[in-house]
């Protein structure tokens, strides 16, 4: 197990590229969305990069990431190539999710992240079960479970924070309070004053963080993490942020006033980070725009790999509704192994290592 | 081989398998301090601690996901519903989460969870406890289901789920517990097949096509029917899904007359499937309409008297057999 990376050293300039990765990859996906080369649901996550970034530059490489629909930049943040994520939206087999997962669906088992998932808070049990086999395994990993304002008046967010608090779980839930789940505001759906006080009724520690702002974000989850780190715990972190588009590519977001959106675009999360580098001479305006113009020749870069990237095969059809292999009949299970037991032979055709290779 | 309950047979697969490999536990409502609400893990609390037997709180949508993640890095959940009836309220879990993650992950996560309880009519326990779940859950791709009638299919069977690298429904059935059967001895690996049906009883006039509880049924009436002269062949399905189709279609060219008889309810039921599929491919063979015995399309009522009337029962199955057999 790595060694946790004291936080301070992760770099700040390369957590800004990493927003404007996401920012300009989200503008780009927007685009090829309108051109119709992106089909079904889109949902973009501009405004809210702080909160993904602040998470990841917190966290070890090895810790577990999974998240609702809103998913884009929690690939990109934890190392989905720019072209495995735009080929995923294509629905390219070179996809993170081999064309198969689509916007929603988002997945990467190598970098850990373990979706992308479009039932509002139905992936919050599955992050207590990511910490539960951190905690039955004895590991000092930690799991970061995203999810938005809308997913704390379901059941399952309930049920799961009451089991995590129960079983001492190694788990950060994190509200993305975008103030609004859909066109419904967190006013009008939400009895609480304010959500953080959901964990309470669980006994699971809680704080509101800015969620515009890296630094904050960043620091109280590395704040959490190394106590859960020392003895497992559930904790929750509401992070206030705003999302600057639609719900949806469908969404005019008509419910709000113009005067609300141009207040949290005065507050942007990038430009803000970008003003206290600059302010503290870490960062110059030429470096700035060479930063920005590399995030934009990768997202090109993207668009055209997902471009001539092939289809999945239509007779690869029936190739992953269930995996193949068991455990052979007599012969003990492997002992306890981070990744686990036995695991299913996946279906290696023989292209796939070649599109793996693209992938990354 | 030697005589054990249902209940015990499958106490012996959990306590086999926990032991075998270390990544299964076993978690559920009362399964560990309560020593089982059907006392199915009884004693396995004591025998691998409270790691690996857990208790939850009453969340089935809670603990069903947490089964899901946890299978996503590895692990081998085996999720006790008290009933399948209670697995309604992790449908969610069950239908979108655990059969859809392999599909959508592009063959990243396959998801090796067991789900297992009672399932169907049990003895007047009304409409919310009496779900026969299993065409639901058939009709799902992703998900395989089996549901055993004898303590030897149980073990088998579900020893065979904990280790099949995607989600299996073992649907159990309260009325079975205290069954008793011939089971090899615990010292003998004994693993059944998903997907492979067995012939119960060997006949050549009729084929009763059955599952789960109505495989005993099946057995009394076609002993019922020697007295008559009419050879009952009982082909137990043991699983739904997959399918054995051969084993079907071989006995069916057999006696050329079947009556599927199933404890579902008639609409897209589990026999609705057989049929299709006898009339589809071995048309030729049938010499009579096939006939189906089931429930009623009702909810289930408490009176008992009408829920008798309402399952599939003796005297309905030995009026099919003879309509097919035009007796
Ligand atoms: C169980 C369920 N009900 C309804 C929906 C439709 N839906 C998709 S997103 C959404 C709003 C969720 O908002 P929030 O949780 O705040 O996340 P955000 O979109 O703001 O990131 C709704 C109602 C759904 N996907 N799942
Ligand atoms: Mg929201």
């Amino acid at each position: 197990m790595t060694a946790m990376q004291p936080v301070e050293q992760r770099d700040e300039v390369e957590m800004l590229s990493l927003m404007l990765l996401i920012r300009r990859f989200e503008e780009r996906a927007s685009q090829q969305y309108q051109a119709q080369k992106i089909g079904g649901f889109c949902h973009l996550y501009i405004g809210q990069e702080a909160v993904v970034a602040g998470a990841v530059a917190a966290v070890r490489d090895d810790d577990y990431i999974i998240t609702a629909y809103r998913d884009h930049a929690h690939a990109l943040a934890r190392g989905t190539s720019a072209n495995a994520c735009m080929a995923e939206l294509f629905g390219k087999e070179t996809g993170c999710s081999r064309g198969l997962g689509g916007s929603m669906h988002f997945f990467d088992k190598q970098h850990h992240m373990y979706g992308g998932h479009a039932i509002v808070a139905a992936h919050v049990p599955l992050a207590v079960g990511l910490a539960f086999a951190i905690k039955y395994r004895g590991e000092d990993r930690v799991t970061l479970c995203f999810f938005g304002d809308g997913a704390i008046n379901q059941g399952a967010f309930h049920e799961a924070l009451n089991l995590a608090a129960l079983y001492k779980l190694p788990v950060v839930f994190i509200c993305e309070n975008n103030l609004f789940a859909m066109g419904t505001s967190v006013k009008r759906s939400t009895s609480l004053k304010q959500i953080v006080d959901r964990a309470e009724g669980y006994d699971i520690p809680g704080e509101i963080v800015d969620g515009m702002n890296f630094r904050e974000v960043r620091d109280k989850i590395a704040e959490v993490v190394d106590s859960i780190r020392k003895e497992p715990h559930p904790a929750f972190l509401e992070a206030r942020t705003y999302r600057y588009r639609g719900h949806s590519m469908s969404d005019p977001a008509s419910y709000r006033t113009k005067e609300e959106l141009e207040k949290y675009r005065l507050d942007d999360p990038i430009t803000r980070l970008r003003a206290q580098l600059t302010r503290e001479g870490k960062l110059t305006n030429e470096q700035f725009d060479r930063l920005d113009k590399q995030a934009k020749e990768t997202v090109m870069a993207a668009v055209k790999f997902a471009e001539n990237s092939p289809e999945p095969p239509l007779d690869k059809l029936y190739d992953y509704t269930y995996a193949d292999g068991a455990v052979e009949p007599g012969v003990p299970a492997a002992p306890e192994r981070p990744e686990g037991g036995p695991r299913a032979t996946p279906k290696q055709p023989a292209d796939r290592a070649a599109a793996t290779e693209d992938r990354r | 081989m030697r005589e054990i309950t249902y209940r015990q047979a499958l106490n012996e697969a959990l306590a086999e398998e926990l032991e075998r490999d270390p990544n299964v536990f076993l978690m559920g409502e009362e399964v560990a301090e309560y020593q089982g609400a059907y006392k199915v893990s009884h004693g396995l609390l004591e025998r691998f601690g409270p790691r690996r037997i857990i208790d939850t709180p009453i969340s089935e949508n809670g603990f069903a996901g947490l089964g899901v993640g946890a299978a996503m890095v590895g692990l081998r959940p085996i999720i006790e519903f008290m009933t399948f009836s209670f697995s309604l309220v992790a449908f969610d879990q069950v239908v979108n989460n655990a059969p859809n993650m392999y599909t959508m992950s592009g063959g990243q996560f396959n998801i090796p969870i067991v789900f297992r309880g009672p399932n169907g009519p049990a003895h007047q326990l009304g409409a919310t406890h009496s779900h026969a779940t299993e065409n639901f859950y058939a009709s799902v791709p992703g998900l395989k289901v089996c549901a055993p009638a004898t303590p030897r299919d149980a073990k088998g069977l579900l020893k065979t789920a904990v280790r099949d690298n995607n989600p299996v429904l073992v649907l159990e059935a309260e009325l079975l517990y205290s069954s008793k059967g011939m089971v090899e001895p615990p010292d003998e690996e004994l693993l059944i097949p998903l997907g492979k049906a067995e012939v119960k009883r060997e006949g050549s006039d009729v084929s009763v096509i059955c599952y789960s509880q109505t495989v005993p049924l099946a057995l009394k009436v076609a002993a019922q029917l020697e007295d008559e002269d009419i050879s009952a062949e009982v082909v137990d399905l043991r699983s739904i899904k997959p399918l054995d189709e051969k084993a079907i279609f071989d006995s069916v060219a057999k006696t050329h007359r079947v009556v599927v008889v199933e404890q579902d309810h008639p609409f897209c039921g589990v026999g609705a499937e057989v049929c299709y599929r006898i009339q589809k491919n071995i048309f030729d063979q049938l010499d009579a309409p096939i006939m189906r015995v089931s429930q009623e399309d009702v909810p289930m009522p408490y009176n008992e008297r009408l829920e008798h009337a309402v399952l599939p029962n003796a005297e309905k199955l030995l009026t099919a057999v003879k309509q097919v057999c035009y007796a």
